[in-house]
Parts: C-alpha cells; structure tokens; sequence
C-alpha cells in the first residue's frame, strides 16, 4: 500500500461519519417532497425559526436540553455497563411524581416555607424516586432475570398508568377535568427560571456538574473501571472480583437518579404543575443521542442540544405546515439509525492496520 | 351469566388474540434462526397504518363494492402490502446484523421508535376514518356445533387461516426436515454450516418470513380487531408479543396459547371493571404490564425450577419438558465463516 493512498484513506474515515448524517438528511428531504404541500425547505427553515427564532425560543430550546443532558449523562453509566436502561422514561416520570408530591403536599399547604428547603426537597425526593423505580429494573433482571428492556417497557407503562391514576384521581385539581394534570403549583415550590421562558440556570449548572462527575468517573475512577469492565466482558470482570449483580443495581440507580431529577426539571420549570405527558419522550430521545454519539461524553453534549433544538423546532413545524408533530423524531430516528448502520467505517471495509480474513 | 354469554366471550377471545397470535408467530420463526427483531412494537403500528390506508385508498379507487360481495380486493391489498413492509423491516435489522455486523438489539430499538413516529406521520390524514374490513364469514354446518362452532367457526378467514397457520408452522418446524434446519441455524449455526446448510441465506429468509407475519399482525389490527387508524393506535402490543415470545418458551403451540391466556385474562380484568365500578378505570390498565412481568418472572427465575423440583418424582421429568424455557442458543449472534 502507498503512502498516498493510505492517507487518502485517513482523510476518507475522518469525514466518514457525516456520510451517514447525509443519508439520512437526503431521504427525509425526499419524503417531504412526497408528503407534504411545503418544499423541505420551508419546513427545514420552520425547524430553524421554532428553535432559535428569537431569545425566547432559544431559551426554550435550552429548557429541553437541561433534561436531556440530565437522562444522556445517566445512560453513558448505564451503556458502560452494558445495561440497556429502557426505563429511563418510567424513572423519570416516578422523578416528577415525587417532586409533585412535596410540591403539593408540602409548598402547597405551607407557603411560608423557604423555596431553598421546598427545591432542595423537591429534588432529593426525585432523585430517589428515579433511582428506585430503576433499582426494581435492576433487581428484576439479577434476581427474576428479566432481561432489562422488557422490565423497563413494563416499568414504563406502569409509570404512565401511576400518572394518569394521580391526576384522574387523588390529586384532581378542584375545577375538575379529569386528564388534565393537576392544578399550578405554589411559586414557592418552582425552579427560579430566566426570564419569561422555561429556561432554569439553577438546573443548567448542576446539568453541567452532573456530567462533568461522569466523565471524571468514567476516566479515573474504580468504579468506572469496574463498569467499563462489566460492560465490555462480564465474564472476565466476574473473574477479576466485580460483582455484576451490585453493579448493576448501582448504575441503573444513578441513571435513576439523574432521570428522576430530569423529571422533577420538566414539572418545576417547563409545566409548573404535573401534566398527563410528562416525559414527552425525553428519556427515549436520551436513548438515541448517547447511541449517535457511541458513548462520548462530548458528542453526547454535543447532540443533545441539536436534538432539543429539534424538540423545540417541531412544535413550530407543525403549528407553520400543519405537519404532524412527529417530525422531528423521524429526523433523529433517521440519523440515529443510519449512523448505527453505516457509521463504523472500520467494520464497512475492513481495518487498515489488521486485514480481516476474506470471507468467501 | 348465562351459558350463552360465557361462550361469546371466550369466541371473543379467540378472536382478539389473533393478532398476537400472528406477531407471535412470526417473531418466533425470526428468533428461532437467531435473528432478534425487536422493531416488533414500531413494525406492527406502521403496518397497521399502511394497511389500512391501502385498503381505505384501493376501495376508494374501485369505487363502492356490490353489497353481497364484502372488501375482499382491498383488504387484501392492505394486509399484503402490511406483511411486505414487515418483511422489508425484517429484512434490514437481519442485513444490519448479518452484513454490516451492528447490534441487532440497538438497530430494532431505534426502528421501534422510528416507525411509530413514521405510522403517527404518515397516517395523519386517515385518522378515525371508517374503511374496510375483514368480512364475517362463518363456515356452514360447523359453526352450528355447540360451543365448538361458535368458538372456532364462527370468525373471518383471517382467524381461520392464522388458527390454521400456528399448526402448519408447528409441523414444519418440528416434523419436516427444513424445519429441522430453521432450528438448527439458531442453535448451532457452524454444524449446521458444516452439513452444507446456507446459514446466511436461510436466515434472511426466514427473518423475512417472521416480519411479514409480523406485518400481517399489525394490519390484522387496523383492518378486523381494532379497525381503523389513529396514533398510536395498537401501541404496547408489540413489546407484549415479544414478552408472550419468550415466555412460550420459542415454540409456536405454547406461543399462541400465551397470546390467548393474555385474552383471558384482560376479558377477566374487563369483567371485574363492571363489578367493581368503585376502583378507578386507569388502574385496570395496569393488568397486562404486571401481567408481562409476572410471566417473564416465572420463566426466567428459577421459582419454576424449585417448584418442580418438590412435586412427586413421575411428575418431574415430564412437567420440566413441558416447561423448559431455552432461548436459541445462537440468538442474536452473528455468525461468520471464519469465526
């Protein structure tokens, strides 16, 4: 092999991983030709306004990028020990439920109560809501051996049926409707927020600190050596001493912990009270931006906040073309699942360092 | 309740299970040759969408059917081109793993997402509408038999034919020697591979077979048990598919008899609903989620194992045959000629 064409191969795997994204775009530019009445364009560029239009929309796209960073930083625990936690969205809404409930229980009856005490409550609450309802995850796949996605989807489905049982029920609000969440909840009881939007610079900065403890205990840590090990043989970690079971329950409950904390963020300062559809797919999404991103912390920094900006631009789209609201998932469906198929460029066509048997 | 009552509701239940049924099968078969399509929630909704809105869209076309002659061009429209895009679905989960060697797992998981997002797109414009459907078409003289008429004979020839599919695919599997292979691929692809079987290939197939009944099952849905079209309109059945999958241990037979066990049980929650109108409605929802974990509780820990192991000595072996829960042993591993 020449030096030439082994540095154009270089230059091709360095920019390989936009091949996917390019894909990805093309065949969605060509599906809305097909369905919709807009020209791409005209959507593309709603996507654009709903996100960064003015101060505004950009500070309510910020507003979904704090819950997700809050679940994508968990799941980069979860995926280093190979754990599939399809919970996340069930931990989250059990996150929101427990802050609701001191929000009600607690700021409602007591508005003399500083709001320091009220949030600090809130939050611990929530956290250790999330990381319960993950801990049964965990305990259902080690002792019932329940493999986690089915634990989790069932999980999931049982924090909805919670949700709409609250709501519909014991904490109905006073004027009625059966679905429709309950009622405000106290000032007291909400995240300080920037400004007239759903923006919280409280929950931003510990967002912020949540990864950055990630990735310091992913790099240096025993425990994230521990994971890692997990995640990448279980087998051999078993030998080394790691006890998969413990670690296990212990990182699907720091995901819990930190899903948890999304939810109690979606309620305290995006709702403002406790809505039927809490998680609007959050947890989910989080799923999707740490598999784009194979497990980086950076690029998941990174994709989250072009996926919340997504979030926030599909609203738009569908209030602009009449399209339905599902685009943007679509959009990073798409992405997500090209980048999966085609992303590796190693496993494409082959290392350059070590030739792979032919396979005839 | 009357005799009569009691019967209609176990008919119904026959009939509401087959769907399921069908996801069940055709996820049995994929699973079976070592494929994992874990799309099964996502395929079926898509399906459900576009066959629907191909049948709604072809009885437009052919304009109004004489009144004695039910929907049959465009329900057959729909379902054929449901199960197609199930297969296709199939098909790229089995290419990215085969070919491209990516996670089956991560790849139908993003599918699932997707394509329940795709169906609630694309199926904007064709939501509550009413369209064709799968027409009644009880069998003469049969369907007159006592409990066993009304039960098995009293249905539409989607209900028959996949009554008749769980039986046929049983046979093939356990009694032809194609079928022998289709098991041999998912639990020991490099003997079968040995004895000149085309691994590879014969996965493809048969994965494709699975998501075309899987598709099937979600038009199935749309066009005869839950008709028409809305979002999410059938979302959850299929992560219950895979659940009944496992807990039928990969074997059709006890497959379809989870999918009607979960029938009976849901018509049991139904009926308790209008006995006890004091507990609030949501809760009965949470019946066939506690109801999945339950099962997969009972299969995968060993409480099955122990509770066998204390009944009478003669009872064992045959009750440990019976039960055994053995995932194919090659499920969801590629399989390469050089490894």
């Amino acid at each position: 092999m020449t030096h030439q064409s082994v540095s154009a191969r270089t230059v091709l795997e360095t920019i390989w991983p936009a091949v996917p994204i390019l894909m990805a775009l093309f065949l969605i530019t060509m599906m809305l030709m097909l369905v919709s009445s807009h020209s791409p364009l005209a959507v593309y560029d709603a996507l654009w306004q709903g996100a960064f239009k003015d101060s505004a929309s950009t500070f309510n796209t910020l507003a979904f990028f704090v819950p997700l960073l809050f679940c994508a930083t968990g799941l980069l625990i979860t995926y280093t020990a190979g754990l599939w936690n399809i919970g996340i969205e069930g931990q989250m809404i059990m996150g929101a439920i427990g802050a609701s409930w001191i929000a009600l229980k607690v700021a409602g009856p007591n508005p003399n109560l500083s709001p320091l005490l009220i949030i600090t409550l809130e939050i611990i609450v929530a956290m250790a809501a999330g990381a319960l309802w993950a801990a049964l995850a965990a305990v259902l796949k080690t002792r019932g051996g329940v493999h986690e996605i089915f634990g989790g989807v069932a999980l999931n489905s049982l924090a909805i049926i919670a949700t709409n049982y609250l709501i519909s029920s014991p904490w109905q609000p006073p004027s009625g409707g059966s679905f429709h969440g309950t009622e405000e909840f106290a000032e007291s009881a909400l995240l300080p927020v920037f400004g007239n939007t759903h923006f919280s610079p409280l929950a931003f900065v510990l967002a912020l600190i949540a990864l950055g403890i990630v990735i310091l205990m992913l790099r240096g840590t025993h425990w994230g050596l521990q994971l890692k090990a997990l995640g990448k043989n279980p087998r051999a970690a078993f030998l080394l001493g790691v006890s998969s079971e413990r670690q296990a329950l212990y990182s699907m409950m720091f995901c819990g912990a930190l899903a948890g904390l999304a939810g109690a963020i979606r309620v305290l300062s995006w709702f403002g009270r406790m809505p039927q559809s809490v998680s609007g797919g959050i947890g989910f999404l989080a799923i999707l931006i740490v598999l784009l991103a194979s497990f980086r912390p950076v690029w998941t920094f990174i994709i989250a906040f072009i996926f919340s900006a997504l979030l926030q631009g599909g609203a738009q789209v569908h209030l602009i073309t009449q399209l339905h609201s599902s685009l943007s998932g679509i959009i990073q469906g798409t992405l997500v699942l090209f980048t999966l198929l085609f992303g590796d460029f190693r496993r494409l066509f082959g290392s350059k360092t070590v030739e792979e048997p032919e396979v005839s | 309740m009357n005799d009569s009552q009691v019967v209609n509701i176990l008919a119904s239940i026959v009939f509401l299970s087959v769907p399921l049924m069908l996801a069940i099968l055709g996820e049995t078969i994929t699973e079976r040759v070592g494929v994992i399509n874990l799309s099964l929630d996502g395929t079926m909704l898509l399906t459900a969408m576009a066959g629907f809105v191909v049948a709604f869209e072809t009885e437009k076309a052919l304009g109004p059917s004489p009144a004695d002659i039910p929907d049959t061009i465009p329900v057959l429209a729909g379902l054929f081109v449901a199960g197609l895009i199930g297969a296709l679905i199939a098909l790229l989960i089995a290419w990215g793993g085969i070919a491209l060697k990516q996670d089956q797992v991560a790849i139908g998981f993003v599918l699932t997402l997707l394509l329940a997002e795709l169906a609630n797109f694309l199926g904007q414009r064709y939501t509550n509408l009413r369209g064709p459907r799968v027409a009644h078409l009880p069998i003469p003289v049969l369907s007159e038999i006592p409990l066993i008429g009304p039960l098995l004979f009293d249905h539409d020839l989607l209900v028959y034919g996949t009554l008749i599919l769980v039986f046929a695919v049983w046979w093939f599997m356990y009694r032809t020697q194609p079928g022998l292979q289709l098991r041999g691929i998912g639990e020991r692809p490099e003997s079968a591979f040995v004895r000149g079987v085309p691994v590879n290939s014969l996965r493809y197939l048969y994965t494709a077979l699975g998501g075309f009944l899987v598709g099937l099952a979600g038009a199935a849905f749309s066009l005869d048990v839950k008709l028409g079209w809305s979002d999410n309109h059938i979302s959850g059945m299929g992560w219950i598919a895979l659940a009944i999958v496992i807990f039928g241990g990969w074997h059709p037979l006890r497959g379809a008899f989870g999918a009607l066990l979960f029938g009976v049980t849901k018509a049991i929650a139904n009926i308790l609903q209008t006995t006890y109108p004091a507990v609030p409605t949501v809760l009965f929802n949470s019946v066939q989620w506690l109801l999945m974990l339950g099962v997969l509780l009972l299969v995968g820990s060993d409480f099955t194992k122990r509770l066998i192991s204390v009944l009478p000595r003669p009872m064992q072996a045959p009750l440990a045959r019976l039960l055994r829960i053995a995932p194919p042993q090659a499920l969801g591993r590629t399989f390469g000629q050089e490894s």
